[in-house]
């Protein structure tokens, strides 16, 4: 089965700082991936890369065997690369509801009309479940600046999985989020995205995390990939615990 | 030779009170973030002010040099009258909302100023010639020019000058600076930001007075200033970059220059060159010849 | 459903326009033609943008009918009205490359500067009548010419509000669309946007092409109303009208747009007849007013610097962390 994403060779300087150094890995349809690394070792260079957002110097990315190497993050998106962000980019002024509603209506064929209904019945039906499942139902018609974080960061997920992406990148989705309430983040999460077959990379620096959710980690240090394997077997590597975690023995 | 010496000359003077009006407009956008569209009427309530004090004083036996006093005098009046009104009074009621709303409540402002300088000068013109003929003539180039519009190209280097010490010499300067860079952080750091802004409200309202005070000799005052001045004070601040006073200074420059050819040359062109040159330069350079955060470099 | 309203609005308004006076259905054809021009500009705010020159295609609209009426001998209302919106058009298409990267101040000023280009032009270009302008005679509809001015006053009216009904209906759609809710969420996040596979330029470009169209028109049919077109169609304080139109209404309610033109116009009216010479200090007054004590007008308009709206939370009310 071929991966359904591949990155060949990437490379990417700014400056005399090198973020992405022959970065070459693969991901396969329904991984649970965790990129893991310190500061400034490359792993959101490599989102930002994946996402579209940068385009690297040198190398190449595919998409189930499709290259999308330095496509725009709208046609890269549409592609079915989703990303969500460390801080949540929302639609401030808008409710949840409607936030979804803009991220299906995007996502689906026709989406820009002037003519179809904001609130179709068609894209009512999407949205029902996709609030359901990530629990946002409580939340539909609520502020956002009163949201709690955990929320914030659940609608920004969700609208990332409206597109029914090949490929979702979570950036630190538990950063700023009270300690006790990571593993439920975490558990609604990757609850939401059980039976769906997207490949998720998730950058994320709490290893516990790490540890519990990630079937297979790639640790980053000075933009080069230097472990990738099964948790367990990453986190006892010498050379992730000397430049990453900074455990002894 | 002779042609592009009086497009120079001329061009220089018309940036003289340009400038000392328009670094008004910019200083005050730089602080509070205001786009004070009444800024022109400003520049007409100092003109008419020192009109009246100069037809005034004029008809008593004082010195005649002191005439000069007497329109800075007239600009300080207007300044301390309405400065803190106009902040205090009604501003900063919109601080916290949309800059737009701040700049459709100047606009207000303009209309309501037009009509009350009409209302309490009427729409006949005024003269204030005594101070223009005072200093003489000079001779530059084989042309002849009258000295007084010398002293503007004179008022507008000291205003400049003077500026340019008090921001970075100055320990009110650099707390001026200093809002200008980071309101918040000014805040927290413990300046009195509301003093910073009533004080640089009102020196800008000084400023425009001022230009339109010494102005008042060359011209005829008259309802309708305060158009032609925004317009033109407005381009100069958009082209040099809001909040720069450098920036201003350029602009000024090259607007009165610009303006100076169009009269000579093709004065149909008079009304739109002014835009054509800002339009010109907004589709290189949208924020204007210089960045806000220039203002920290002179 | 809203073909239904608006159908319901026309009506009303014309029977509205039978009954009452001459001078006021006049006003109200000036102010819904002012009021389409606030309606595009309108569009374009929901968007993010503000344009402080929309009396350029205002002012394009009007000469164009003017022109036309003048050397094209064409008579017909639905021409004129057609041809000032295409002209404008066809002005923002050239225009639009220029504008569509700027946002914020730098877009309201670049259409400021535009506009009053285009009002330097025409005051010293005498062919196309200088600063006095060009009269226009009345217009005729569909074949039929007004035997006098009060039928023409009413003529005029109907087709006004029989466009406005038409627009205003299709607007209404346009804001409950899946396009309409893109504005303002790109208004809010354009990166997140674009992320989500829209294009902002596309939308931006679209937006201020509409506005031009509206503008256009607008400017046709207050052109036939006045019977006469002038440069100080382009003029600033036109465009800063149009602003004022825009932030008094409200981007909710569509209909609170024509109903706050027709209230200007009446305060203009009413100031310059009573107040002759401070009609301009009664309307400075108005705007001051309505600006400090008209909140839901202003209200979801302005959100950039705005606290967030109130709204009960029910249960769980955790703290934002």
């Amino acid at each position: 089965m071929t991966a359904v994403l591949e990155t060949r060779s990437l490379h990417k300087s700014f400056g005399a700082v090198v973020a992405a150094r022959d970065v070459s890995i693969e991901a396969r349809r329904g991984e649970r991936l965790g990129l893991i690394g310190n500061n400034g070792a490359g792993k959101t260079t490599f989102v930002n890369i994946v996402s579209g957002y940068i385009k690297p110097d040198r190398g190449e990315v595919l998409l189930d065997g499709a290259d999308i190497t330095g496509l725009s993050p709208r046609l890269v998106s549409r592609q079915g690369v989703s990303r969500s962000f460390q801080i949540p980019q929302l639609f401030a002024t808008l409710t949840p509801e409607e936030n979804l509603l803009i991220a299906l209506g995007l996502a689906r064929p026709g989406g820009l009309s002037s003519w179809r209904a904001a609130r179709a019945q068609a894209l009512l039906d999407e949205l029902e479940p996709l609030l359901s499942r990530f629990g946002l139902a409580p939340y539909r018609h609520h502020v956002i600046a009163a949201l709690p974080g955990g929320v914030r960061k659940l609608l920004d997920i969700a609208m990332a999985m409206t597109g029914r992406p090949k490929l979702l990148l979570l950036d630190e989705p538990t950063s700023g989020v009270a300690a006790a309430e990571k593993f439920p983040l975490m558990d609604v999460i990757m609850a939401a995205l059980e039976d769906t077959a997207v490949a998720v990379l998730f950058i994320e620096h709490d290893m516990e995390i790490v540890g519990r959710y990630a079937e297979r980690v790639l640790a980053f240090y000075d933009g080069r990939v230097i472990a990738d394997g099964a948790p367990a077997a990453v986190l006892r590597n010498a050379d992730v615990q000397r430049y990453v975690t900074g455990v002894n023995g | 030779m002779d042609f592009v010496a009086t497009i120079a000359i001329d061009g220089l003077i018309d940036a003289s009170w340009l400038f000392i009006v328009a670094v008004g407009l910019t200083l005050v956008f730089g602080v509070l973030n205001i786009l004070n569209i009444a800024h022109g009427n400003l520049y007409a309530i100092g003109a008419y002010t020192a009109a009246t004090g100069v037809g005034w004083y004029y008809t008593g036996s004082g010195p005649p040099m002191l005439g000069y006093l007497v329109l800075v005098a007239a600009a300080l009046a207007v300044a301390v009258a309405l400065g803190p009104l106009m902040e205090r009074g009604l501003l900063r009621l919109f601080y916290e909302r949309d800059e737009v709303l701040l700049v459709l409540v100047t606009y207000a402002l303009f209309l309501i100023l037009e009509d009350a300088t009409k209302l309490i000068w009427g729409p006949n013109p005024y003269y204030a010639y005594e101070p223009y003929g005072l200093l003489g003539d000079i001779s530059l180039f084989g042309l002849d020019y009258v000295a007084y519009d010398f002293l503007l190209v004179g008022l507008a280097l000291l205003t400049g000058g003077l500026l340019w010490f008090g921001l970075n010499r100055t320990i009110i300067g650099k707390l001026v600076l200093a809002v200008i860079h980071d309101r918040e952080m000014s805040r927290a750091m413990g300046i009195n930001v509301t003093r910073v802004f009533v004080l640089v409200f009102t020196f800008g309202v000084f400023l425009a007075a001022l230009g339109g005070a010494f102005t008042a000799p060359k011209i005829s005052v008259q309802p309708g200033l305060s158009v032609t001045v925004i317009l033109l004070s407005f381009a100069v601040v958009v082209i040099g970059g809001l909040g720069s006073v450098e920036g201003a200074a350029l602009a000024a420059l090259l607007v009165g220059l610009a303006r100076s050819a169009a009269i000579h040359l093709m004065p149909s062109a008079e009304l739109f060159i002014v835009y054509l040159v800002m339009a010109g330069v907004l589709a290189f350079r949208p924020e204007g010849l210089f960045q806000r955060t220039a203002l920290r470099k002179i | 459903m809203n073909a239904i309203i608006a159908l319901g609005a026309f009506l009303a308004l014309a029977l509205a326009g039978f009954l009452l006076p001459g001078w006021l259905v006049f006003l109200a054809v000036v102010g819904f033609a002012k009021g389409l021009v606030a309606l595009g500009l309108i569009l374009l705010m929901r968007g993010g943008l503000v344009s402080f020159g929309q009396g350029l295609f205002y002012c394009a609209g009007a000469y164009a009918a003017g022109l036309a009426m003048r050397y094209g001998a064409i008579g017909d209302a639905a021409l004129l009205v057609a041809s000032g919106a295409v002209v404008a058009l066809v002005l923002a298409l050239v225009i639009a490359p220029l504008l569509a990267g700027y946002r914020g101040i730098f877009f309201a000023t670049l259409t400021l500067a535009l506009s009053m280009i285009a009002y330097g032009i025409l005051n010293k270009t005498y062919v196309l009548g200088g600063s006095d302008g060009i009269n226009l005679r009345a217009p005729s509809f569909f074949g039929y010419q007004p035997p006098n001015s009060a039928m023409a006053n009413y003529a005029l009216f109907l087709f006004t509000s029989a466009i406005v009904a038409v627009i205003a209906a299709l607007m209404r759609r346009h804001f409950d669309s899946m396009s309409g809710l893109l504005s303002l969420a790109m208004r809010d996040n354009e990166i997140r946007a674009e992320y989500l596979g829209a294009s902002p330029r596309r939308v931006t470009v679209v937006n201020f092409l509409v506005a031009a169209g509206l503008g256009g028109a607008g400017g046709a049919l207050a052109a036939l109303a006045l019977g006469h077109i002038d440069p100080e169609f382009a003029f600033w304080t036109t465009s800063g009208e149009f602003v004022f139109l825009a932030i008094l209404a409200g981007h909710a309610s569509i209909a609170a747009v024509f109903l706050a033109s027709l209230l200007l116009e009446l305060v203009r009216s009413f100031s310059s007849q009573y107040f002759p010479n401070s009609w301009q200090m009664a309307l400075g007054i108005f705007l001051l007013l309505v600006i400090l004590f008209l909140p839901q007008g202003l209200g979801s308009l302005l959100r950039r610097r705005r606290k967030p709206r109130e709204l009960p939370i029910a249960s769980r009310a955790e703290a934002p962390p």
